[in-house]
Order: structure tokens, then sequence, then C-alpha cells
């Protein structure tokens, strides 16, 4: 559906934009733009960012498996392994601990007017990327492909039909959740 | 009732905190819009990618764009390039609607465990900030291309990844702010 509006290079770019003005503004909204927030769920202190992308997930999913049934839209999965998935997981993981921002949020950060997310972390973010792509082809050729996955997807690799572990996923996190509350975190 | 109910979408607009689950469902609804109108997942990392490619570009020349990774990730402002400025628009009207906005350079928190020097703080989120655009793209994704639309389309790349970025971060921070 609309797949025709998808090569309008011009029209994506409009798009593309108002996206990223309601993510940018619900992201402020919920205070995951904010240091204290992010490094409080890193110190496990604060479990704002948790419930604003496990809420995310639920309502995401839901739609966009709903919209894939319909034949609406396409999945765009990609094999992982451990050499890409895991290694490069960890190196995010060590900036995202001295940075307290990540790439979108920092986006958001920069809009809410911290400046250690413009001349600090999103620099640091561009050389990063620029030493990645430099050395692309050394580690494309000893991590990249290392220890791939079996499958593609979860009910892939456990054999079972898209919608069940679509529903068994959604009640687990919003369990969670309600754990979560229960818990007063 | 008219009059309640747009009083009540100011109030929303002006507020200066959300429930993060009213938050998170706002960015569930926008992944649908991204999925069905651009055909794309929602992700960030890929922005800052093209960006250094086109500041290598500036810098050392259009050969540039013939390095097989640039071949991949062209270096050109394109949809999630404009979804990234988009990110910075949407905080600014949010925090200006609620009269948050505010420059500063040191978070409070980083302010109470490590002082108050600017340079000090810059230079951290300076390493944290390349660690995390190298991991990036090594992990073909973010908190958000993996977190948020990976997960939703229940991609084991991005179990994996999400795992590697919360494990990892929470250790890191967890010593860093054990140390001082």
């Amino acid at each position: 559906m609309f797949s025709s509006y998808h090569n309008n290079e011009n029209l994506q770019r409009i798009i593309g934009l108002l996206i990223g003005m309601g993510f940018g503004f619900c992201l402020q909204k919920g205070g995951a733009t904010q240091y204290d927030v992010i490094i409080g769920q890193l110190l496990l202190t604060d479990f704002t960012v948790m419930k604003l992308m496990l809420s995310a997930v639920i309502v995401g999913m839901l739609g966009i498996h709903i919209m894939k049934s319909l034949g609406w839209v396409e999945f765009h999965t990609f094999p992982g392994s451990i050499g890409a998935s895991m290694v490069g997981g960890i190196l995010f993981g060590i900036g995202f601990g001295l940075l307290g921002y990540c790439p979108g949020t920092v986006a958001g950060a920069i809009g809410q007017g911290q400046m250690d997310a413009l001349f600090g972390g999103a620099i640091g973010i561009i050389i990063g990327t620029a030493i990645f792509a430099t050395f692309f082809p050394t580690i494309n050729a000893k991590f990249l492909n290392r220890g791939r996955f079996p499958a593609e997807t979860l009910p892939e690799l456990l054999g079972l039909p898209r919608w069940l572990v679509v529903i068994v996923f959604i009640i687990a996190i919003a369990v969670f959740l309600i754990g979560l509350e229960y818990l007063g975190l | 009732m008219r009059i309640t109910s747009s009083l009540n979408i100011m109030d929303l607009f002006t507020a200066s905190i959300w429930s993060p689950y009213l938050a998170g469902a706002g960015i569930g609804v926008l992944l649908w819009i991204a999925f069905l109108f651009s055909g794309r997942p929602i992700g960030c990392s890929t922005a800052f990618s093209r960006t250094a490619g086109m500041i290598q570009c500036c810098i050392f020349g259009n050969d540039t764009k013939d390095s097989e990774y640039y071949q991949m990730v062209q270096p050109k402002i394109e949809w999630q390039w404009m979804l990234v400025l988009g990110i910075v628009i949407g905080a600014f009207i949010s925090s200006m609607a609620s009269s948050t906005f505010q420059v500063t350079i040191v978070p409070d928190m980083f302010a109470a465990s490590f002082g108050n020097d600017p340079i000090f703080r810059l230079i951290i989120a300076l390493i944290g900030g390349i660690f995390m655009g190298l991991g990036a793209r090594w992990a073909w994704g973010c908190t958000s291309g993996h977190g948020i639309s990976g997960i939703s389309q229940l991609s084991l790349a991005s179990f994996a990844a999400v795992a590697c970025f919360f494990a990892a971060g929470i250790a890191t921070a967890m010593i860093i702010f054990s140390l001082w």
C-alpha cells in the first residue's frame, strides 16, 4: 500500500521530517531526551526509558503485524551474527553509559538545549561512524559474519506461527510493565 | 464539550512531562506511519553515517564516495537524515511549549558525581559518542532501529543487539558512577 509514494524522494524527505518531529516531540515529552533519565535507567533507579520503549514496541508491533497480515507493508529484517550484533552492541553500550544519550535522543537533547549532546555526543557519533566506514572492509572480513544466527526472526527460530509469538510477546511485556508499576519502579 | 477537549489538547501540548506509556504509544503509531507511507523502519544512526560521509567528501574529495561502505550507504540527505533533523525540531517545539528549553552543558546527575567542568563533560560525551557511532554501525542499528523497529518485527539481530546495548550500558554506567 502506498508503495508508489516510497520512491518519490522529495515527498519522502517531507514525510521523514514530519515523522521525526513527532518522534522528537514524544521523546521530549516522555523525558527520554534527558541525560538524568537515561542514566537513571542504566543505573536501574528510573525505569522511564524501559516503559517508553516497551510501550512503543507493544503498539508498534501490533500495528505493523496487522498491516503485514493485510498485505499493506513489508518487513525489513536482516540476518544477525555474534560478530556484528553482539560485538557492535557491546561497543554501543559502552558509549551509551559514557554519553547518556543514544543517536535518536542525542538529537532530541540538542533540540531542548543540551550542548553536551551537540558538541560532545553528536560530533563523537559522526566520528565513530567515520571510523567504521574507513575500516569497514577489515571489520567486515574479520567480524561481521562470525557466528551467524540460524534465523532472521524469533518465529522462524522457534518454528512457531508469527501471530502466536506476537500475542505471547505482547502479553509478556504487558505483565512485565504491570509488575514494574506494582513494585513502584 | 468542544471547549473542554481543545483545552485538554493544549494541556497535553504544554505539559512538561507525559506518562512514558503515552509517549511510547505515540512512537508506536509513528512506526506504523513509517512502515505504511515510507516502507521503512524508524532508525537514526545511518543518518550520522551519511553526515560523516558528506564531511569526508568535503575534506578528502569525492573519492570518499567510491569506498566500499559509502557505495552502500550513500552520503546524501534522504528520508532518515530529515527524520533526525525532525527530532531536533520536535524536541525544540516540545520544550518551548512547556517552557523547559534551557541551554545547558553539564547535566545535573553528571555534575553531582563528576563536577561542573564543561570541558570534562564534553570530553566524556565525545568519547562516548565515538564508541556509540562505531558500535551502532557495527551492529547495523541503534536504540531506535533495533530497540523499537527491530524488536517490533521480532528480529533476532535486534534482540541480540539490544541485550548488548543495555548490558554494556548498565555495566559502564554502574562502573563509572561507583568509581567516583
